[in-house]
This record gives C-alpha cells, structure tokens and sequence, in this order.
C-alpha cells in the first residue's frame, strides 16, 4: 500500500513536449511511471518518446489518465490546473514554479467544487518507491519500505529519502507540497492519509519558515496520530523579512519563525532533528 | 518587491484611491519649488526609502514655511537614514516627497494581505492607526477588523460596510470609505499585489478618507505580466550582490558569516546555513541555484560569494535531482580559471551524476576538501577557517 499513487496510476503529462515536460517524461518512464500521453494544445495527433499528444485533457481521461502531471510554463499553469480538475482527473501533480500567488487563489477556490487533489505547485512531486514516480525527484535513491515522508522543499526532501534508504529503511510515499504561500495539499492532507495507510509505520516531517501550515499540522499530530513522526524545520538562521528562495519561506512581523514551529512540533510530541544530516538517525533512534 | 512610497501614491491616483497631492524631488530647491506649486501653508518632507519606520527614524519632516521645507530636504538628502526596520548603518536618502497639508480628525489602520491559512486575501483594518499594527496583533487582536475576500465575487458593498461601520465612521465618511476600499482592493488583484499597507489611513476634518502613508509589495511571480510596475523597481534599495546574482538567475541574500554557501534547492540551502551554525560557524549567504543552472551560472554564483569580503570558506553542497553534479563540477572548475580561488572549497556533492561530478572534480587537480555528507562539510569547512567544529 501507499498513499495517492501506486503502479495503477496512469499518468498524463501537461507540457510534455517542453524542455522539463520531456527530459523528465523520459526519467518517469525509466522508473516504470506508467505515462500514457501528454498533452500540448495545437500538437494534438503528433507523438512524443512514442506516446500520444493531444490537445485537450478530456481526450487524455477517455484514454484512462487518473493523475496528471503539469510543467506547463506559470503564466498558463493555473489554467492548465483548472482544465485538469475539470476532466475528472484523480491527482495533479504541479510541478511548475513561479505562478503567481493570486492565480492559485482563484485555482484554489475552483477545485473546491471538484473531485480531484493538487499536489504543489512548486513542488518535486510524489512517488511511491518502486511503484510510480511523478515528478521530478532522482528516483534510484529511493527504496521500498514503511516511512512516509512529507515536505514543502525539493531537494530537502531527497536528503531525508537518502538518509532513510542509508539506514536500510525505505519509503511508502514521498510527498513534497511546495514551497509556496497557496497550494493544493497541505501537511495534514498527508498525515491523515499515511496515518490511514496501513503500510506507513513511521513519519518524516519537513517544514519550514514562513506561515503557520507547521504548527496547525502539529495540533493534527497530537490530536489524531499514532505513528511516530520525526520533524525538521529548515530556516532556523534565516534573518526576518527576506525572502528565502521559496516564495512561502519569509519570516514576516515576527510570525513564521523556525523557533515556533519547533516548539510546536515538540508539544506535539513529535522528534524534532535540530541537525537535518540527523533525519534518519533520529528515525531509526525512535524506532 | 518593494516600491516607494511616492510611486505607490501614484498607483493609488490611477486606481481613485484617495491621497494628498504631492511632488518627489531630489534636491532642496526643488523641493521649495513644490511648496508653490503645491500651495498651502504647511507641508510634510518625507524621505523616500523601502524600510517601515522613517518617522521614528526622522524621516518625516512637518514644515511651515518654502525655507523649513528648503532645510529639511537638505538635510534627509543624501544622509543616512536609521530606521527599527534598517540595519545600523541605515539606508541613504536620495528623493524626497514634500506633500501638502491635511487637517486629521482620526488615524486608522488599513492593510490588505494574502491569509495563507484561508487562501483568500484579508483586509485588516484597525481604529489604532499610526502605530506598529504587529504590536495591536499581538496584544489587542480584537482590535483589528478581518474581512475575507472571495476571489470570485470580489469586495462586496456589505463588506466595505463591514469595515466602515467597524471603524466607527460615521455620515458621509462610509460611502467614502467603500468606493476607498473597492480601488484599494481592485488594485491589489490588478497588479498581483502581495501586501498593500495605509498606516496612517486618515478621516479629514471634511470627512474624506485619504491615505497618508501608502506601502505595496508585489507578488514577484506576477511581474512578468505587470511590465509598468516592473520598472519601479529601484535597484538601489537592494544589496548589490543580490542584484547582481538576480540578473544571472540566481537567489543570493548576503548575511553576515563568514562560510559562502553554494546549495540547490531553498530549502536545503535554508539547511545547510542551519548545519553551520549548528556547529558553531556564520553562514556569509543564502544561495540557490536552483534546479537549471548552467556553468556559467554556477561559475558566476562563486564570484558573487567571494565579492564578499568577509568570506573566508566556501561549502558547496549539492543534492543532485534535476541540478546535475557534473554542471556543478564544471562550473566550479571554469570558476577557478577565472578568478582567484583564496579560500578554502568544501565540496559535497550527491545525487544526479555524481560519480562524473566528482571524476570531473579530482581530474582538475583543484585543491579542494571533499564531504561525505552535509554534516562532514559543515565541520570541515568551519575547521578549514580555524574552528573547532
């Protein structure tokens, strides 16, 4: 078991024939996503790595796709999110980084009304080891196992996988959900689903500065689960007011500070790693 | 991004927010030229600069008289302003804005932001106007107004009531307040606003609504559409590195340490300036370079960390994902051609090609220390400058 994707998942890709959407077309289909077509409006009818283009989503949802993964460019992301909600589509994986904040507002308030969960936008996506990768994470340093792993950043996100996998340990799911201010799925979304999956034993947390998603998800974890959860919260020297890197991570009129959020997590009863090269550690410590 | 106060009163002007006339200058006759044009008999001098706080910091000048408004333009411009939001070396002062008078009969707080818990955008509006509205948050929130704005629906009339009537207006003061509201607002969504401010929002003795101060913020990711609003961007309010590392693409904050981080991905940069001061050092930046960076890029982000001349170290720590170690080899290399690598490079690379990066890397026959993890490059680089980490 696994949360959101596993090898049944077909996925369609929007953008599939721009630089990102192609290169990591290519890196899916080496893991074994089952990709079974793209979508690029005006090159319907055309093929790509021997998939089918077509113009619109729905034609790709007639064709089976339940999950959808989007690299289109941010001035045209949004839409392309709502094009995908409106198909019928399980799972959109968003990948684009950069679309502006107002844009997922109004894309926020639409999916409301439809049956499908956003991951991202801004984000590397989510993979279930040797299942289905979607997104852009290295896939070869993930392993099979029992820990679910949540976090707003990429590459922070592959450092916790590398270290679970060093530890002889492995992942259920790895979901990443962006780094920024608006986005689909948020940390409790996770938690509720990998506390269901009976698969998921164990829970790595990654947040940080910038908002209040960590301490909410926090009074989730001491409410209602059960599993361990080890936490890491990066941005603990970052000065207030400047913006680092994702457009989430600032600390804005004192709010959004690493000290917080680490506090919290601890009234939470959750491990907090003060060194994020001690993520596995710390896991393998409570196990 | 950030814009002045005086470009932002010009952006309310478009949108038929209410403010006070006014005239920017950058030298003192010019500025007693304004009190003509301007008319009146009382005039505010106020210093044009991005940090919050200029009245405390002196900033604001009230002046009587062509001459007072001639003395305190010469003496804001070109000093160093020092403001609770500037650093101790404060900020330098290179327009002024003089602006007319107004007769005051109450300050109030108005601000619209982005509720990152809801989604929607907030308008917050306060009675305590004129002071820090995070200290009202936090001792008397249930002084500040909150009204949610659907994105669909837009403000309606009952809302900007809401705030009116919250605030304690009263005649003519709430039709005057909701058409302020409905612009202020309409130009928030317009130009992919990501806070709006008016402290002080004032109600004249003629019962107007007008806007004394005016603070925005812009969404950088909605600029590309916003082409106008993209060249009021001053450059000269931003730390030169950062500008310059902004230009190749990469996202650079100075700070005060002395170890240069070179890291893909926010955060495990943000991680990695934790890992060093964890273990006792200063890290001297933030810096992604995000998943596309070329060579070249990278080539360049070594030259804006070592512009620094507090840098005594370099930690390079790569988690290779769509970021390939290989570019980052190159990159480190063709940097070493061409500029004096005089510090110590601590390089951990993993991920995306890294056995190719690190062939690459031995092959140059650079001196560098290589790490095994991020912790090892941490405690190393810290050592390589005399720590004992």
């Amino acid at each position: 078991m696994s949360i959101w994707l596993d090898s049944n998942s077909k996925i369609v890709v929007q953008g599939i024939t721009g630089k990102n959407g192609q290169f990591h077309t290519e890196q899916m289909l080496d893991y074994g996503t089952k990709v079974i077509g793209g979508v690029t409006p005006g090159k319907g009818g055309q093929e790509t790595q021997g998939l089918p283009i077509w113009d619109t989503l729905s034609e790709a949802t007639d064709a089976g796709a339940n999950v959808s993964c989007i690299f289109v460019p941010p001035a045209f992301a949004a839409d392309a999110i709502m094009e995908a909600a409106d198909s019928g589509i399980e799972l959109i994986v968003a990948i684009t980084e950069g679309i502006p904040a107002l844009d997922m507002v109004k894309v926020k308030k639409y999916i409301e009304t439809k049956d499908t969960r956003l991951i991202g936008p801004n984000c590397p996506g989510i993979i279930t080891p040797g299942k289905s990768k979607v997104g852009i994470m290295p896939g070869h340093i993930h392993r099979r196992g029992d820990v679910g792993i949540i976090s707003r950043s990429g590459t922070l996100t592959y450092e916790a996988v590398n270290q679970v996998t060093e530890k002889g340990l492995g992942q259920s799911t790895c979901v990443g959900i962006g780094g920024d201010p608006v986005n689909g799925t948020n940390f409790i979304d996770c938690l509720e689903a990998f506390e269901r999956d009976n698969d998921t034993k164990s829970i790595i947390m990654i947040g940080e500065i910038g908002g209040s998603a960590e301490e909410t998800a926090s009074e989730y974890v001491k409410e209602y689960v059960s599993k361990p959860v080890v936490g890491f919260i990066a941005g603990r020297t970052a000065p207030p007011g400047k913006r680092m890197g994702h457009a989430g991570a600032i600390i804005s009129g004192g709010k959004g500070t690493a000290k917080a959020k680490m506090k919290a997590m601890e009234r939470a009863g959750i491990h907090v790693s003060e060194n994020p090269s001690e993520l596995g550690k710390t896991l393998e410590e409570i196990l | 991004m950030n814009i002045h106060e005086y470009q932002a009163k010009a952006l309310f002007e478009q949108y038929g927010v209410k403010t006070l006339r006014g005239v920017v200058a950058s030298n003192a006759n010019e500025a007693a030229n304004a009190c003509k044009e301007l008319g009146g008999s009382i005039w505010v001098v106020k210093a044009q600069v991005h940090a919050g706080g200029r009245g405390k910091g002196g900033g604001i000048i009230l002046c009587r008289s062509p001459d007072e408004v001639y003395e305190a333009s010469e003496k804001l411009i070109g000093s160093k302003l020092i403001t609770p939001q500037t650093t101790a070396d404060g900020v330098e002062v290179k327009k002024i804005y003089v602006e007319e008078g107004c007769s005051i009969s109450r300050e109030l707080y108005l601000g619209i932001v982005l509720d990152r818990e809801k989604d929607l955008p907030v308008i917050m509006a306060s009675v305590e106007g004129g002071v820090e509205i995070e200290e009202v948050a936090s001792k008397n929130p249930e002084k500040i107004l909150k009204v949610h704005v659907d994105p669909v629906t837009g403000l309606g009339d009952w809302q900007a009531r809401k705030i009116a009537f919250g605030l304690g207006l009263e005649g003519n003061q709430i039709k005057h307040c909701m058409k302020f509201m409905k612009s202020l607002y309409k130009l928030f969504i317009n130009l992919d606003c990501s806070i709006v401010e008016i402290n002080p929002l004032v109600v004249s003795s003629d019962d107007e609504i007008i806007a004394l101060d005016a603070k925005i913020n812009f969404d950088s990711s909605g600029l590309f559409r916003h082409k106008e609003v993209a060249k009021l961007r001053d450059v000269s309010e931003e730390e030169p590195l950062e500008t310059r590392a902004n230009e190749v693409g990469l996202n650079y904050i100075k700070l005060n340490g002395e170890i240069g981080c070179m890291v893909n991905g926010a955060g495990l940069a943000m991680a990695t300036m934790d890992i060093i001061k964890l273990h006792g050092g200063e890290p001297a930046n933030f810096l992604d370079v995000g998943g596309g960076a070329d060579a070249k890029q990278v080539a360049e982000g070594f030259k804006v960390i070592l512009s620094d001349p507090e840098v005594k170290a370099i930690f390079v720590n790569i988690f290779g994902g769509i970021m390939r170690c290989d570019f980052i080899a190159e990159g480190i290399i063709t940097a070493a051609k061409e500029i004096n690598m005089n510090v110590p490079l601590i390089v951990r690379l993993a991920g995306t090609n890294v056995e190719l990066g690190k062939q690459m890397l031995s092959e140059s026959g650079l001196d560098l220390i290589a790490a095994d993890d991020m912790n090892d490059g941490a405690i190393k680089a810290i050592n390589s400058i005399g720590g004992n980490a």
